[in-house]
């Protein structure tokens, strides 16, 4: 786990990557979690990750997630909740 | 009170169709995944809903206004069906086409997380139909429509959606088509 969402996330970022055409409106959104590669397309910003596309994020960036969530042009992003 | 509805009914539809231009240039420059001077993306992509939203508000008092008012003699049935009209049938039709036309983008729009992005897209499409109807409809149905200072906005509107448009078309458009053909090639 990585230390900037700490031991217990309240849930994972999932990018469809299939969907994702590297508008950036995430990357934007969630400077801690995800970083912009040289095309355009979200990078997990913890280089640790061992799934790219499903990111934990912590309490702190609820609301942040939610506004890339409801934002991303190519509705690629969904938020996992932990069962 | 009758001069003020009327009064009330144009300049709304005139300020609704200016929104609406302004709408459509942003949306073009939220496709291009491009910030805005000073705007980062995602408040691109707000201010080119926030806009629209903005836009549907005076068309809804455009109508609702004209509807009240006995010169333009609108009726519920003009409101969904066009070229049905009383006055001008034609170009109240276009008005009419465009109505329902920005319901479809609009309700498309605020349904797209349930839809999925192949019908968001398709519909929002439309715009590019919705939005030379309504300038149509109201050059050829507004009393104004074809006074000289009309035609002026409506020729520097044509010219910002014209623009970007051709922009739209260009091979540089997307913020990422210079990385992504270099890489292509
Ligand atoms: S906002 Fe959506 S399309 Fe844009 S980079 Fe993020 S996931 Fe991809």
């Amino acid at each position: 786990m990585s230390a900037a969402t700490g031991p217990e996330p309240a849930g994972h970022l999932h990018i469809n990557w299939t969907r994702c055409d590297g508008r950036g409106i995430c990357t934007e959104l969630l400077p801690s979690l995800l970083i912009r590669d040289d095309w355009g397309y979200p990078l997990a910003a913890d280089p640790e990750l061992a799934e790219k596309s499903r990111i934990p994020f912590g309490r702190a960036s609820e609301r942040d997630v939610a506004d890339a969530v409801a934002l991303c042009p190519r509705l690629a992003l969904t938020v996992l909740r932990p069962r | 009170m009758d001069e003020a509805l009327w009064a009330f009914g144009r300049a709304s539809g005139a300020v609704s169709l200016a929104l609406f231009t302004l709408s459509v240039v942003l949306g073009i420059l939220v496709r291009s995944g491009r910030p805005l001077l000073v705007l980062p993306r995602f408040a691109v992509t707000l201010v080119h809903r926030n806009v629209a939203l903005f836009a549907l508000i005076f068309l809804g008092l455009h109508v609702g206004t004209l509807m009240l008012d006995p010169y333009a003699q609108l009726r519920l049935v003009d409101v969904v069906v066009p070229f049905l009209g009383a006055v001008k049938p034609f170009w109240q039709g276009l008005g009419t086409v465009a109505l329902d036309l920005a319901a479809a983008v609009v309700a498309t729009s605020l349904l797209r997380r349930r839809l999925g992005p192949g019908i968001f897209r398709a519909v929002h499409w439309l715009t590019y139909v919705l939005w030379p109807v309504a300038l149509l409809h109201a050059v050829g149905n507004g009393t104004d429509g074809t006074s000289k200072w009309f035609l002026l906005l409506a020729l520097a509107a044509a010219a910002a959606v014209g623009g970007a448009g051709l922009w739209r078309l260009s091979p540089r458009f997307l913020e990422s088509a210079r990385l992504r053909q270099e890489e292509a090639s």
